[in-house]
């Protein structure tokens, strides 16, 4: 942002002042992430720079890490990743299933008690995580499916659900009803309108909201804590317990892999984000 | 159209408002069957247990189900002085059957609640009871210990009984009701739930306070700068958003350590000593830098948001008007931004609040907070019902807040990303 030639000195000394807060604030968003990526690639298991890494030695540098997290004896993290995506693709499914029909109700202008009904839906959002651990917990004690997979599924569909339902109903917030109707009026199944005119218009909202659904899942520690057993472990349940005992570069290894993974869902988010903007006909 | 009735009729002869009230009664149900699943699943799965802490919470029959006889034969003691040997007796054969399936130390920690130095009885109890003889148990057990001929320990014993009790709550606080049934506090020392309360409140509100302060500048920098700077910038805001909280707080354990890269850069520029580096992490410091980290997307993006539809014109038309840029951002800008500003203080504070994974890992123990208590509860003491009181009463404070926050600003206005 370029200041116009007329602006007064201590303005300038301000502008100035007001960009270097901004830039050390960025540094101080950005910069822990990249500490994790070169240390790493550490061949010591030292989790500081070694004087080689510094001096750039290839020697200080190896894979040794990732192979240990792939080939590693009495290696947990091949069954976590496995649990982790199977758990978070089943709970984001059933997210995007419940909420996409729950916000396709609330959206309506005929749903009564609105108001309340969108309180209680997206109440797992707002109610800390602890206490829906604790009180999710009780429940799948209770019914017997605390320590499965089913169980686990269901409670980040609880707290998936809110992010799909918030998602798509700020979609649908833009959606021209007349289209339905004259789907209808030509003769379309309530079902075929669906099918072939909200969903494709609405998609970018579910997917969206599918993805923080995802996230949310595969990133959750609190209430997976309360609910698993040795078989139902996941990748956020290994990376606590690495970091709590003992922090071994091999959990650097699995934190890089993540972020690769973080940066394809941001790239898929923004893509989504932008062609939704573009349908809509918001463009700034 | 007949000119009797004055009603309109559709082509099947049904007067046209009872026709509109029929198909708009028709669609309210379709409305409410598409929500009805998701509905039913919460309320279910979510709601129903979250209620189902309360009367866990407020549930004190694990005494009374662990001394069914005792309470019994208590029914008819007056509590003034020594019980009868049937109460004695009672005890005896309660206690034993505890014992024998390993469930006295539950017992034990209860007692001990009610009354300081019940536990140490209790297990002088539990060894000599196997050598006891058959009747009189009133002098056999007092032969064990001699508080065994003291009342007050019948006394809390008789208690514990009822089956609905506050206590939890009132521990919560570091109160408890004593002997008499008055509610005071715990000696000085063990107020250890209070403290951690305050510094619950403390570190949320002070996160959100640092969280505000760095997220207002960068954000106002984002919805000012043309689209391909502001794009670029965005993903140092959005990418630790969508990154794991685990890798996040592992790299703080990674740069806050002793031998870190913060720690070697304050050396270097000679801010401390080579061997005198701080203790960085597993003290407050650690649970307020990583969790203003972590946090701060959750301030930048509403903030953002808000202020992507504040047009420029109004700042120049207050400039243009002789205001100086100072004047003009206070009086026009920023109170457009209050929304933005409550949003995200809000999402911020009540995410601290209850925060309990960057606290468990880098806290320590001056940095733990009411969740950690809480978790600590529900697995290692499993004291369930305490857990659920203590979860209670943060999300009772949850919701207050929530409450004024709606009053005051509105709730419609959250928004992702």
């Amino acid at each position: 942002m370029a200041l116009p030639k007329y602006t007064e000195p201590h303005y300038r000394i301000w502008h100035y002042f007001y960009l270097f807060v901004c830039g050390c604030v960025f540094f101080f968003l950005i910069a822990p992430l990249f500490v994790i990526f070169p240390l790493s690639f550490n061949a010591e298991e030292f989790l500081v720079f070694t004087d080689g890494m510094k001096r750039l030695d290839p020697d200080a540098f190896s894979l040794r890490w990732y192979n240990d997290m792939i080939y590693g004896t009495k290696n947990p993290w091949g069954l976590a990743a496995r649990n982790s995506f199977i758990i978070a693709i089943f709970a984001t499914l059933g997210s995007i299933i419940l909420g996409t029909l729950a916000a396709l109700g609330l959206s309506s202008r005929h749903m009564p008690y609105k108001g309340l009904i969108m309180a209680i839906l997206i109440s797992p959002m707002i109610v800390p995580l602890i206490i829906s651990g604790v009180a999710i917990f009780f429940f799948m004690a209770k019914v017997g499916l605390a320590a499965t997979h089913l169980g686990i599924i269901l409670a980040h569909i609880i707290l998936g659900t809110p992010f799909v339902v918030i998602t798509v109903t700020a979609t649908l917030s833009g959606f021209d009803h007349s289209i339905t109707r004259a789907a209808s009026s030509l003769g379309s199944s309530p079902y075929n309108t669906f099918m072939k005119i909200t969903l494709p218009l609405i998609l970018p909202g579910v997917i969206s909201g599918g993805l923080f659904a995802f996230v949310t899942s595969f990133d959750e520690v609190v209430v997976v804590l309360f609910l698993a057993g040795l078989d139902n472990t996941t990748i956020p349940i290994q990376m606590w317990t690495g970091l709590r005992e003992q922090l071994s570069p091999t959990i650097l290894a699995v934190a890089t892999c993540l972020i690769v993974l973080s940066v394809l869902i941001l790239l898929t988010a923004e893509l989504l984000r932008r062609r939704s903007e573009r349908l809509r006909g918001i463009n700034r | 159209m007949s000119s009797e009735t004055g009603k309109i009729l559709t082509t099947d002869g049904i007067p046209l408002e009872e026709s509109l009230k029929q198909s708009e009664k028709k669609n309210k149900i379709k409305a409410f069957l598409l929500v009805a699943p998701l509905l039913l699943f919460l309320i279910i799965t979510y709601m129903i247990p979250i209620g189902d802490m309360f009367s866990r919470s407020i549930d004190d029959k694990m005494v009374t189900n662990m001394l069914p006889k005792t309470y019994k034969a208590m029914e008819n003691w007056d509590g003034k002085e020594l019980p009868p040997e049937e109460v004695f007796e009672a005890f005896y054969l309660d206690y034993k059957i505890l014992v024998k399936n390993k469930t006295a130390g539950k017992l034990q920690t209860q007692l001990n609640y009610e009354k300081n130095g019940f536990k140490s009885v209790l297990k002088k109890l539990a060894r000599k009871q196997k050598k006891f003889e058959e009747g009189n148990y009133k002098e056999q057990i007092m032969k064990v210990h001699k508080r065994w001929r003291n009342v007050e320990y019948w006394r809390a014993i008789k208690r514990r009984a009822p089956s609905y009790t506050y206590s939890k709550y009132l521990k919560g606080i570091d109160m408890y009701s004593d002997e008499d049934g008055k509610i005071v506090q715990v000696s000085e020392d063990r107020r250890i739930h209070r403290i951690l309360w305050i510094r619950t409140v403390e570190v949320a509100f002070f996160v959100t306070l640092f969280c505000f302060l760095m997220a207002y500048p960068i954000a106002h920098l984002l919805a000012t700068l043309p689209m391909k700077y502001s794009n670029l910038l965005m993903i140092c805001v959005l990418l630790p958003f969508w990154t794991s909280l685990l890798v996040r707080t592992a790299s703080w354990m990674i740069l806050l350590q002793q031998q870190g890269i913060v720690n070697d850069f304050f050396v270097w520029i000679g801010l401390v000593a080579d061997d005198n580096r701080p203790e960085m992490m597993y003290n407050k410091t650690g649970t307020y830098v990583a969790m203003t980290q972590i946090l701060l997307p959750f301030m930048v993006l509403p903030l953002y948001s808000v202020m992507k539809t504040i047009s420029p014109s109004l700042m120049r038309a207050g400039k243009s008007l002789g205001a100086t840029p100072a004047t003009a951002f206070l009086k026009v800008y920023f109170p457009l931004t209050i929304p933005g500003i409550g949003a995200g203080c809000l999402l911020v504070f009540i995410l601290a609040i209850g925060y309990y994974i960057t606290p468990a890992l880098v806290g320590g123990a001056s940095g733990t907070l009411i969740s950690n208590q809480i978790a600590y509860h529900m697995k290692s003491t499993l004291d369930w019902s305490f857990a659920s009181a203590m979860g209670l009463m943060l999300l009772t404070g949850v919701l207050v807040i929530y409450w004024i926050y709606n009053k005051l600003v509105g709730v419609d206005n959250i928004k992702l990303g």
